[in-house]
């Protein structure tokens, strides 16, 4: 196990919950300004600085954010927005999260793709030009254990030269088995960094353990993971403290870990088959204001939107600082291969489904509801509109002989 | 004749022309601009302007400036 | 190179400009490497001053250095009031210089500032003559305006004194005026390096007056050939960045955010 040292809670425990609040409401005129200047002459932002670019007293300054954060982002990215898209491999979960669509007491349709099915899918997401993919399951070893999860990834490699994962956190090793079945990425939601919501969210299955998922982006990153991505599930608590021990954790995994690459997800609450009602919610401004303040103050990490936004803020939030997007999303198992008959897999939950008449997007209930339900050509499209160019694929390692993707479409 | 010649009373020929003058001095009319009297003397009319005693003549020229 | 399909062209009076960069005749070790100069450095507008003849030892005027196909841009150099500086513009025009004219009125001798209350006055009067009247100043928002209002064609402010080749000094005053004047703004005096005038041009200024950089560098040619391209990179880095990505979107006072001002929530 990871030294004391090696650990990201020490860090989080020097920001008491309530302090972090109160200092954050706060901020100054003079505070947000500092921060901006020092952001302006290409400084680098501290602790104090990010909380007041998160404060009530920072939306008034928000275009002049946008211009720095827009600059910015451009020097280090370019004029570039990565694709890729999630491919749910099985939604078994022993968790209770109250928030989420695949809570194990919900009565959805369970299944799990075989690796047959994960080829096919793979294939038809490789045809609209993707060359990442983010490969999900939930929360059930048993089922789709990290073996499974592997097999997925050596199935895909030749398809995709970029494979991220996201999934339950695993041990050090069982992401080194990763890294050498082809994963190169992995993105871990820690949902809430306030450990007595976090308790509550999710009463029971492993994924209650706060510590162990807080410490799962350094583990990957001490196995050989490439890129690390992270985020909190905006909505559930306060967000602008959320957000702050977002950008918090990813600049500590940037300074503990100076090789590998780090992101930052911005998910906010959408409907769902979950019971979670108590969403603090976080409007358009807010989502504004949160990705200005992560990019001024993580000038060098990725930001990704998924398809939670809807089509026109997406859009509006290229020029803002976001360097990935999600395309041609299915948040259900599967749901890339068109409709066709399929043979139901031997797991299912629920036999008394018929599985033969309808797709199983249609079937299957996504973990979250899409928003932007775009095709990747109409996303393509629209961030060439902006100005910007979309880039299907952004890495190509040079280990592995498994990898073909010449052969298909380029 | 005295004259005023860019400033300094200057000895000329009397009743000479403009034309004269400059010619005289070793400059060339084409480039030479004339003042006398504060008024601007066009260089078609060097050779009809007669000088008088008491002028004050200016011959200027272009120079380098920036 | 200016391509002939060019259409960022600078506007003055009468006159349609491909190069922003316009060059003196001052300081020059040698004036016979003018027209090389004025070669290399693509300029299409040259100063030039006037002064007395030297009646006891009388040299060539400059004009015999000029390319017959240059504007002259003659200064009102010496003029102390604004008396003396339209004297001297009605003397250039009569000269057949054309109609364009420098004022420069100067009576401090320690630093060369211009005085920028006789300069309006000038401007006025030679404006109202029919000059296309090009005043240089000292940066100053309100002297500006006067010249605006007096009938100036451009305005020249200084980027730091005369002779002194320390750059923009006064950037950001100059910074004020372009955003804030709607004539030319055309640097003049101070420019030291082609990084200078690369930057002036970044920041929008519509063109450069360089004389003493040029003049007094070890290779005048080379220099003014320098100059041209600095002076063509950063106009060409002005207009890639104010090009607009966006057409037709959003109001102009916040083009990033405003469309939160649209949303529901």
């Amino acid at each position: 196990m990871n030294a004391m040292n090696d650990d990201f809670f020490p860090e989080l425990q020097k920001y008491p919950l309530s302090d972090v609040s109160r200092d954050i409401m706060a901020c100054s005129d003079k505070e947000v300004l500092r921060a901006l200047e020092t952001a302006e002459n290409g400084a680098w932002l501290d602790a104090r600085d990010f909380m007041a670019l998160l404060s009530p007293a920072a939306a008034s300054y928000l275009e002049r954010m946008a211009r720095t954060a827009q600059s910015l982002t451009q020097r280090n990215f370019g004029r570039a927005i990565q694709l890729f898209t999630p491919l749910y491999l099985s939604n078994f979960c022993t968790n209770r999260c109250v928030y989420c669509g695949f809570n194990t007491c919900n009565a959805i349709h369970r299944s799990m793709l075989t690796l047959e099915e994960i080829e096919a899918e793979g294939a038809c997401i490789a045809a609209t030009g993707l060359r990442h993919i983010l490969l999900l399951t939930g929360d059930a070893p048993k089922k789709a254990g990290p073996d499974y999860i592997a097999d997925a990834a050596r199935r895909l490699r030749p398809f995709f030269p970029g494979i991220g994962v996201e999934v339950y956190s695993l041990t050090q090793e069982e992401y080194a088995l990763l890294c050498a079945s082809g994963v190169d990425s992995m993105t871990m939601f820690q949902e809430t960094y306030n450990p007595e919501l976090y308790a509550r969210l999710h009463p029971s299955g492993p994924k209650r353990n706060f510590h162990f998922r807080l410490e799962a982006p350094g583990r990957a990153a001490s196995a050989g993971m490439r890129c690390v991505n992270i985020g909190a599930l905006l909505g559930l608590d306060a967000w602008r403290r959320d957000a702050f021990f977002t950008g918090l954790h990813a600049n500590w995994l940037q300074a503990r870990y100076p090789g590998v690459e780090t992101a930052v997800s911005v998910p906010r609450m959408r409907p769902h088959a979950g019971s979670f009602d108590q969403v603090q919610p976080v409007r358009d401004r807010d989502l504004v204001q949160i990705i200005l303040a992560l990019r001024l103050f993580l000038p060098m990490s990725g930001i990704t939107v998924s398809t939670r936004e809807r089509a026109a803020l997406r859009d509006r939030l290229i020029p803002l600082g976001v360097t990935k997007l999600s395309a041609g999303v299915s948040t259900a198992v599967g749901g890339h291969v068109p409709a066709q008959a399929h043979t139901p897999t031997a797991m299912q939950a629920h036999p008394a489904e018929n599985a033969l008449s309808t797709t199983r997007a249609k079937q299957n209930v996504g973990q979250f509801e899409i928003a932007d339900t775009r095709s990747v050509d109409e996303v393509a499209q629209a961030i060439r509109a902006m100005g910007y160019q979309p880039v299907f694929k952004h890495w190509e390692p040079l280990e592995g002989e498994e990898y073909a993707c010449g052969a298909l479409r380029q | 004749m005295e004259i005023y010649l860019n400033g300094k009373t200057t000895a000329v020929t009397p009743e000479c022309s403009l034309f004269g003058l400059i010619t005289e001095l070793g400059l060339n009319p084409d480039t030479v601009i004339a003042e006398l009297n504060r008024d601007i003397v066009p260089s078609s009319q060097f050779e009809t302007t007669i000088l008088k005693p008491g002028d004050a003549l200016e011959l200027l020229h272009l120079v380098g400036g920036g | 190179m200016t391509s002939s399909t060019n259409d960022d062209l600078l506007h003055i009076g009468d006159a349609f400009l491909e190069s922003r960069l316009f060059i003196g005749t001052g300081k020059y070790g040698d004036d016979a490497v003018i027209p090389a100069v004025a070669q290399a450095s693509g300029a299409q507008v040259i100063t030039v001053a006037l002064r007395r003849v030297d009646i006891g030892n009388p040299k060539d005027g400059m004009l015999s250095h000029i390319p017959k196909n240059m504007r002259l841009l003659p200064n009102t150099s010496g003029a102390r009031t604004a008396d003396e500086a339209a004297r001297i513009a009605r003397l250039a025009r009569a000269a057949g210089c054309g109609d364009w004219i420098k004022i420069e009125v100067i009576s401090d001798n320690r630093h060369l500032l211009p005085d920028g209350y006789e300069t309006a006055k000038a401007t006025e009067t030679l404006a109202k003559e029919g000059f296309v009247v090009l005043p240089y100043m000292n940066p100053d928002l309100y002297v500006a305006r006067d010249l605006v209002n007096a009938g100036a064609a451009a305005v020249m402010p200084l980027g730091a004194p005369i002779g002194t080749n320390r750059g923009l000094r006064t950037r950001e005053m100059i910074g004020i005026l372009i955003e804030e004047i709607p004539l030319p703004i055309i640097v003049d005096a101070g420019i030291g390096r082609p990084s200078h005038a690369c930057e002036a041009m970044e920041m929008g200024a519509a063109a450069c007056l360089v004389n003493t950089a040029i003049a007094v560098s070890g290779h005048p040619a080379r220099m003014a050939a320098a100059f041209g391209d600095a002076v063509r990179a950063g106009r060409a880095a002005y207009l890639a960045r104010t090009a607009p990505v966006l057409e037709g979107h959003a109001a102009a006072s916040s083009p990033l955010t405003g469309f939160l001002g649209e949303c529901h929530e």
